[in-house]
């Protein structure tokens, strides 16, 4: 049991860390965090037993909200423009959550696949208000009135980044424990009882697609900020394809897993196009192949079964 | 764990520390240019092309003694994979870095080098908005942008084909595609007014086909199509025209066609103008007779098969610059090794010489770079089509003014202003 | 809009539709059977496509005639069938059958960025253009627009072959009907002694067989580059999604209501011809989850 949680502990100092220890990696880490943050959007509908492959939509409409609010009000603050812009996920996130949220399993997936490759045809299409696919720069803003420079604001980005990951994942786990939680992790197993219960599934499963378009926003959100400019691309569907495949590396369901799966997924991206340039893909692709073939419970999974393996052996002795 | 994960932090974090003022054992530099997706059909022959430079520089002896060694970013990657590795190069040392291909991966890089304060050639990328919405001191542009290559092209157009009273776009639907419209579109009403815009089309960008715009065009017929797409787009757009007998009926203005020729083969017929982004052609009127350009055609032909095409001169016009730049530092100091801002100052009115004309660096960090235009022709002595009738237009006058911005400056422009640019005529 | 122009605009929505049908119909067949949406189908398409330019070029290059282009497209799906489709349900979809859906797709889309690296690796970077198939039949003119008989005549004539080929295959030959049963009830058909994996691994190929097709009969329209088949897989998706899963004839309606919807888009609005299909997709959709001719499923207790 200390081992259970004495690990995480670690890994969090160890990431908390970076800046000063190893700097370089502090801009890979956050956008993996960022990224991160959405996966665990992801990994809500999951345990509802549903896949959701245009949920970049939200990471999208978050991002293109604060770039939107920073070039009408130049300077803006950072917590005035992450909280517009997680408002437009959620506002996008209810309206079309209202729509999808009757139907399940390939039907699900496939139409928010559809919205979110309308709202991509549209972020390319309607190139005097969007930026085109070249997309629009997102300025720095202001943090409590303060103009700051690069170093001190990406640093505090990812500060921010890391306590968002902590405080998010936390409320996500408890959220998963709370009656709601629970009523809506009924959707996979039984959905059917929800409804002799009295309890409308349709209603559960929309407060857990709420909260997963929160979540993808503020993942969003924090990338475009750090990146400084947000593209179509946010919006793209094998962007989609990525959350769940990293919703997968890590360990389908798990908040953990969203997180580690992140990063491994953004350390080997990042240096498989860096030394590897024209077989980037072909390495993600074999990695994703040796996960779901070997270990379908992912990174968490992989995890929880040498835990397993080392306190059982500490019992036998 | 912990002590791990600090060890291999450490580890990375060594190269940090090492100091720039010193003589460096290598010059490094870093390169942003797409080895995948569409746009390698430009950054393949692009590294390709830097590998040949610098190992013929290396073989004479480096900038100024020392050894240049590239890295490449892939700018396919995505916008993530680039910023992170282009961090993390210059923060482990690099000296000079060179983004990008795409316009919007400058708009992204730019800004970032300013901060990093790291020096930064924008070598290939078209937008004219970068030095004309900000100042930067470590940012520089070795070739030109968008406004002179829209402008020569529509002087060559007048020049050639003075009397047509008709234009249809099919532009690609991206930054690109809608800038180089609006540029071309504001020259044109401001110096032939009576030009009537019949047709509009921004097909997405990878489109794989046009059919359908295509029929349009042809119940149109407007006397000239103009179109600045390139790569896979521009093949597929000229080979369905060709097919379908559009080229025959309307004159083609393809301002980056020059990149298409060797790929098009037989299919692009004669009478269409082709531009080049830049006084860049493999059979440069110029520069054809002269030895080293001569010996580095040679060269890339036997490394790719093919014939340099214009982001090729780009490259090599961007290390050019980077070479020129330091000699000059180097000069200044009498011969001792430059600190980094030295070698910035040296970019002021800096002027070097790629593979094609001379460029020079204008206060505003702009470079100034001569524009060349010509009309296809099947001539057989090539299996593809090349040019005749070339002109190659003066950069000076082609470029916004510093402090100006483009679209409102070419929009004042009159008949006068086209009959006053400097242009040399090559029969081919 | 006068009679002309709908004419023409219905032409071209024609012919895009028909190629589209030719891809889309391989993804839906092999949902319908497999219950696995294939991502790498639009990898397949690309592969077939590489491939009939390469062996054309070839062939032409020894003097041989352009009409010969005909038979190798035939040839270089066979081989993305076999080569590719084959190894790919054997090795691979073979051990996720009873895994959940979620992971069924996910190895689809490894192997579609497994292919994407492959092309380039193999083909290059430069894009590939091959159209002496498409020359060798020459134009046609209708209205004073000039049409290749490639686009307006042959390929529609095709996907009608395809169509009715795939119908009759299915319910009037022996594999087919085994194919179908075992679409219908996995369990009851081995029961009954028909060797489901074979049934499955037939489905595949052919599924995968079609997609090659698919490019095959595209690659003489257009350039052949890396990341065309990231572009096929949506708009394949939108196709089979909107006309219901498994749907084969609902494939042919959907492709040609998308297709003409966007070359109508071209001629009144050309700024939302990208928007089309997905707006269809949705519309469709929302009214009827299970896409216009698929049955609702009975929801298991």
């Amino acid at each position: 049991m200390t081992f259970r949680l004495a690990i995480p502990a670690l890994l969090v100092l160890a990431v908390a860390a970076i800046p000063f220890a190893a700097p370089q990696l502090q801009l890979l880490m956050n956008l993996a965090l960022a990224k991160g943050i959405a996966v665990v959007g992801v990994t809500v509908l999951l345990r509802a037993g549903q896949v959701s492959f245009g949920h970049a939509l939200y990471f999208a409409i978050a991002a293109y909200a604060a770039a939107f609010l920073s070039a009408s009000m130049p300077g803006a603050d950072l917590v005035l423009v992450l909280v517009v812009a997680v408002a437009g996920a959620v506002l996008s996130g209810i309206i079309v959550g209202l729509f999808v949220v009757r139907y399940r399993g390939i039907f699900f997936g496939m139409l928010n696949l559809a919205f979110s490759m309308i709202f991509w045809s549209i972020l390319e299409k309607f190139y005097h208000y969007t930026g085109g696919a070249d997309g629009i720069r997102l300025p720095r803003p202001t943090v409590f009135g303060m103009a700051l420079e690069r170093g001190p604001f990406e640093l505090i980005m990812f500060y921010l980044s890391v306590a968002l990951v902590l405080l998010l994942g936390w409320f996500t786990m408890r959220w998963f424990a709370s009656p709601a939680g629970q009523i809506f992790q009924t959707i996979k197993t039984n959905e059917t009882r929800l409804q002799y219960l009295g309890v409308s599934p349709q209603r559960a499963l929309l407060s857990g697609y709420i909260l997963s378009a929160a979540l993808c926003g503020t993942g969003g959100v924090i990338m475009g900020i750090v990146q400084g400019v947000v593209t179509p691309e946010f919006a793209w569907w094998i962007r989609s394809g990525e959350m769940v495949f990293i919703a997968v590396l890590g360990g389908a369901g798990s908040v953990a897993g969203a997180f580690v799966g992140a990063v491994i997924y953004e350390t080997i991206r990042t240096y498989a196009s860096a030394f590897a340039g024209d077989v980037w893909q072909m390495v993600l692709g074999g990695f994703l192949l040796v996960i779901i073939l070997f270990a379908p419970k992912g990174v968490i999974g992989i995890y929880d079964a040498a835990l397993a393996r080392l306190t059982g052996k500490g019992r036998s002795e | 764990m912990r002590k791990f994960l600090l060890t291999t932090a450490a580890i990375l974090a060594a190269p940090i520390a090492a100091l720039a003022a010193e003589k460096p054992a290598e010059l490094k530099v870093g390169i942003t240019t797409f080895l995948t997706g569409p746009a390698s059909v430009f950054g393949v022959p692009a590294r390709d092309a830097a590998e040949i430079i610098v190992e013929k520089l290396n073989a004479e002896g480096g900038i100024g003694g020392v050894p240049v060694a590239l890295s490449f970013i892939d700018e396919g990657a995505g916008a993530e994979a680039l910023t992170t590795e282009f961090r993390r190069q210059v923060e482990g040392g690099a000296h000079a870095m060179m983004g990008a291909i795409s316009s919007g991966n400058c708009q992204t890089l730019a800004p970032l080098a300013e901060d990093l304060q790291v020096l930064n050639l924008m070598w290939d990328c078209g937008t004219q908005q970068i030095f004309e919405q900000n100042d930067y001191k470590y940012v520089f542009r070795t070739q030109a942008n968008a406004t002179p290559e829209m402008l020569a092209t529509v002087l060559y157009l007048l020049k050639v084909k003075p009397d047509f009273k008709t234009i249809a776009v099919v532009n690609q639907d991206y930054a690109w595609g809608r800038d180089s419209w609006q540029i071309f579109s504001a020259a044109l009403k401001a110096l032939k007014p009576d030009v009537e815009v019949v047709g509009e089309f921004f097909p997405k960008f990878g489109a794989a086909d046009f059919s359908t715009e295509i029929s349009r065009l042809q119940a149109m017929q407007p006397d000239v199509i103009l179109s600045t797409s390139w790569g896979g787009d521009l093949d597929t757009f000229i080979q369905q025209a060709a097919q379908r007998g559009l080229m025959n009926t309307s004159t083609f203005v393809i301002p980056l066609a020059e990149s298409s020729l060797e790929r098009l083969g037989s299919t692009l017929p004669a009478g269409h103008i082709v531009g080049a982004r830049g006084d860049h052609y493999f059979l440069h009127p110029d520069r054809r007779d002269d030895a080293d350009f001569q010996e580095f055609m040679a060269a890339f032909r036997e490394k790719t098969g093919a014939h340099a095409i214009y982001p090729v001169f780009h490259m090599s016009q961007a290390l050019a610059a980077l070479k020129a730049a330091y000699e000059k530092a180097i000069a200044a100091k009498g011969g001792e090794w430059p600190e980094e801002d030295e070698v910035i100052a040296a970019f002021e009115g800096l002027t070097f010489q790629g593979l094609g004309r001379e460029v020079t660096i204008r206060e505003d960090n702009q470079g100034i770079e001569a524009q060349l235009l010509g009309m296809s022709v099947q001539s057989g002595d090539y299996p593809f089509a090349t040019l005749e009738n070339i002109m190659i237009f003066d950069g000076e006058a082609l470029t916004t003014p510093v402090g100006q911005e483009s679209v409102e400056w070419v929009s004042k422009l009159t008949p006068e202003y086209a009959a006053s640019v400097k242009v040399d005529t090559y029969e081919k | 809009m006068n009679l002309t122009i709908f004419l023409l605009a219905l032409f071209d929505g024609i012919a895009y539709a028909a190629l589209v049908f030719s891809v889309a119909v391989g993804l839906t067949l092999i949902f319908g059977v497999m219950r696995i949406l294939n991502v790498a189908h639009g990898s397949l398409y690309a592969v077939g496509a590489y491939l009939t330019a390469t062996l054309t070029g070839y062939v032409l290059a020894l003097g041989f005639a352009p009409l010969l282009a005909f038979p190798l497209m035939i040839v270089s799906a066979v081989l993305v069938g076999v080569l590719l489709g084959g190894p790919i349900e054997w090795l691979l979809l073979r051990r996720i059958y009873n895994k959940p859906e979620v992971l069924q797709l996910l190895v689809t889309f490894a192997v579609f960025m497994i292919l994407e690296d492959v092309q380039r690796l193999v083909w290059g970077t430069q894009p590939y253009f091959q159209a002496s198939a498409l020359q060798a039949l020459g134009m046609v003119k209708v209205f004073g627009v000039n049409y290749t008989v490639y686009q307006l005549i042959l390929l529609p004539l095709l996907a009608l072959t395809l169509l009715v080929g795939l119908r009759f295959f299915l319910r009037h030959t022996i594999l087919g009907k085994l194919i179908l049963a075992t679409t219908e009830d996995r369990e009851a058909a081995q029961s009954i002694g028909i060797d489901a994996d074979k049934v499955f691994l037939v489905t595949f190929i052919v599924g995968a067989a079609l997609a090659g097709l698919g490019g095959a009969l595209a690659s003489p329209t257009t350039s052949i580059l890396p990341g065309m088949g990231a572009d096929m897989i949506v708009l394949s998706f939108a196709v089979v999604a909107t006309a219901g899963l498994g749907q084969i004839e609902g494939a042919a309606f959907t492709a040609l209501l998308i297709g003409l919807g966007r070359s109508f888009a071209v001629y009144v609005w050309p700024e939302t011809a990208v928007l089309v299909p997905y707006l269809i997709m949705l519309i469709v959709l929302l009214v009827r989850p299970e896409g216009l001719f698929g049955s609702p499923t009975a929801r298991k207790i």
